[in-house]
């Protein structure tokens, strides 16, 4: 197998025979030279060609790549899993039981799924919509009727922050019927519950954007609450006593106004679109970390019975 | 009946997660349950035969001798991710494509929607609301759930039951996360989707909403009907029944995480800490079903009247 760059077969050097191209003119035996040159270089690379697409997986590129073999070795396929960056975070191997899917219901996954497909669909649509109250409306309008699968995409978007908040509630419940927030996977579940927090306030703060009546008066119903936080709002215990006013409370800070106006429109859409989902992004890289560095998922674990518990560790 | 009224909210755009959210909660209750039983009678099998205990590999799942107990990743369970992510994305795509995203009229201070609802995954806390004051219903008892989410696998002492499906081995807490869960969150979801109609007005599915009804319901405070009206004694009412509860709904979490034997083992395990902070969650989860019961059976509104906040 002669040398290649191994990228389209042709030869890692220029080749010599077609050097003396243009010298003479009209010089019978020069062309025939060329000629005979230029047949050289031709099965040469045709050569190379056939090797690169007999073993494509021996060419540099290919290598260059994917860096390790992928045949059907034990130790190839727990590289392929433990080299690959999208794929590391799962391990090797997993309980055999584990992979049905009446234990884990897959839920948690589907979930970061759905949040994947919602950032997709999201960035899409920020390409159409400007925070303003003067054209956000007229955005989601012109989304609706004039961009290409804009409807679509909107859609996608909206049910699939529905079907998010549902399969997060899901996995949560399963997490617990199958006890799995039991020692040593106790701060995952902390953390998971804040997942299904921002998880809402995504939800939550999104409901805004169109700017119609449904999102407005939600979000006027929801705000109207933080009124009501003791100690720091104007309306709830103990509120005026700390000299809370519509003009300094909390409900003021959420809203960036005493009333859900231009201000609050762009807050929501901060928090939305880069802050909730930058922090929900380094809970779930924590969240997948713990998973593995607590020994993967729960079980299915064999039955402990009650005749096996063991005495607590006292302190 | 009116089936117009009931397809109008069955079929509201907004509200098909909370019909899907019907059929899919029962479903997957009953899925894990089922697998829980299944353990249980295993469970119970191990227990009757020692001998069988220390040579049964202790799963439902089927295993022969040889099996191996752990398989590749690749490719049996990203085979499995690629399909249910293949899936999802149909059921999406389908989704979106038979069903629009709802886009109300823009939006407009002056004109009031009624009923105006949160959005559904709110509407739990909004029916609270029917029962609590702002403070309570949005403030303080969501942060709570959140606070009594976290704390759940610290104040669990129960070592059985971790990484299986068991009932019996863990009767207490599942039957607890259930009632929070099912009967308080998603049930109470439900009635603020289907139930509640204009002026948040509870409306049976199949009757009119009609805009024009008026309930006359005489809520009273419990110092009114005691016939306490200085201001110093409703505090003082109040404080006591509030306490009151608080007392005996400590007893009765008590007697209940001490009814059988093997809830007394669990119980001779919880550090004091422990011990206080579940009671004090349980005992605020039990104060929301109590005070709807006020509500509904006795016409309560406050039990609790200060001028700073009421209960």
């Amino acid at each position: 197998m002669p040398e290649t760059n191994g990228n389209d077969g042709k030869p890692a050097s220029p080749a010599p025979p077609a050097a003396g191209n243009g010298n003479g003119t009209g010089n019978g035996g020069k062309v025939a030279a060329v000629v005979a040159g230029a047949k050289a270089v031709k099965t040469r690379a045709v050569e190379e060609m056939k090797g690169a697409i007999k073993a494509p997986e021996k060419t540099d590129l290919w290598k260059s790549v994917l860096r390790v073999k992928h045949d059907e070795t034990p130790r190839s396929r727990a590289l392929g899993v433990l080299s690959n960056v999208f794929l590391h975070l799962h391990p090797a191997k997993v309980n055999r039981d584990a992979v049905a899917y009446n234990y884990t219901w897959g839920m948690g996954g589907m979930t970061f799924y759905v949040y994947i497909t919602l950032v997709f669909t999201g960035t899409l649509l920020m390409f159409y919509y400007h925070p303003s109250k003067v054209v956000a409306f007229r955005d989601i309008l012109y989304l609706e009727s004039d961009v290409p699968f804009g409807k679509l995409l909107r859609n996608m978007h909206r049910w699939g922050a529905h079907l998010m908040v549902i399969m997060v509630e899901l996995h949560m419940f399963r997490v617990f019927l199958t006890g799995s927030y039991k020692k040593p996977r106790e701060f995952n579940w902390v953390v998971g519950v804040l997942l299904l927090v921002l998880t809402l306030l995504l939800s939550f703060t999104g409901y805004l954007l169109p700017d119609d009546q449904l999102g407005f008066w939600a979000v006027t119903v929801g705000t109207n609450m933080a009124r009501a936080t003791p100690l720091l709002g104007h309306g709830g215990p103990f509120g005026p006593q700390m000299g809370m006013t519509p003009f300094n409370d909390v409900r003021f800070g959420l809203l960036g106004g005493s009333i859900v106006d231009s201000n609050a429109l762009l807050r929501a859409y901060i928090w939305h679109c880069v802050a909730i989902p930058i922090i929900a992004s380094a809970f779930m890289v924590v969240h997948f970390w713990r998973v593995r560095k607590d020994g993967g998922i729960s079980g299915p674990a064999p039955v402990v019975l009650e005749s096996e518990i063991k005495e607590p560790r006292k302190i | 009946m009116d089936l117009h009224q009931l397809w109008t909210i069955v079929s509201t755009p907004d509200n098909v997660p909370i019909v899907l959210l019907l059929f899919v909660v029962p479903f997957y209750a009953w899925y894990g349950l089922r697998q829980a039983f299944a353990n249980d009678r295993l469970i119970a099998q191990l227990e009757a035969d020692p001998a069988m205990a220390k040579t049964h590999h202790r799963k439902i799942q089927p295993f022969k001798a040889g099996w191996a107990r752990e398989v590749h990743v690749w490719p049996y369970l990203l085979r499995i991710e690629f399909l249910a992510a293949i899936i999802v994305t149909v059921i999406l795509m389908v989704w979106s494509i038979t069903l629009n995203a709802p886009l109300e009229e823009p939006s407009n201070p002056t004109l009031t929607m009624n009923p105006s609802k949160a959005p559904w995954y709110f509407l739990g806390l909004q029916e609270m609301l029917v029962y609590f004051d702002p403070w309570m219903a949005g403030v303080v008892m969501p942060s709570l759930i959140i606070v009594g989410l976290m704390v759940i696998p610290y104040i669990d002492a129960n070592p059985l039951g971790n990484g299986y499906y068991t009932y019996k081995q863990r009767k207490f807490s599942i039957l607890t996360f259930i009632f929070g869960f099912i009967v308080l969150w998603v049930s109470m979801i439900v009635i603020g989707t289907l139930i509640r109609g204009p002026g948040w007005m509870w409306f049976w599915p199949g009757t009119t909403w009609d805009h024009n009804r008026l309930i006359f319901e005489v809520n009273q405070d419990l110092p009114d009907i005691f016939g306490i009206t200085g201001r110093v004694g409703k505090i003082v009412f109040g404080a006591a029944v509030v306490g009151g509860y608080f007392a005996a709904a400590a007893v009765l979490i008590h007697k209940l995480i001490t009814k059988t034997p093997f809830n007394r083992k669990i119980y001779a395990r919880m550090s004091v800490l422990q011990y206080v902070t579940m009671q004090v969650f349980l005992i605020i989860m039990l104060a929301l079903p109590v005070k709807i019961l006020a509500r509904q059976l006795f016409r309560i509104k406050y039990v609790w009247v200060t001028p700073w906040f009421n209960i």
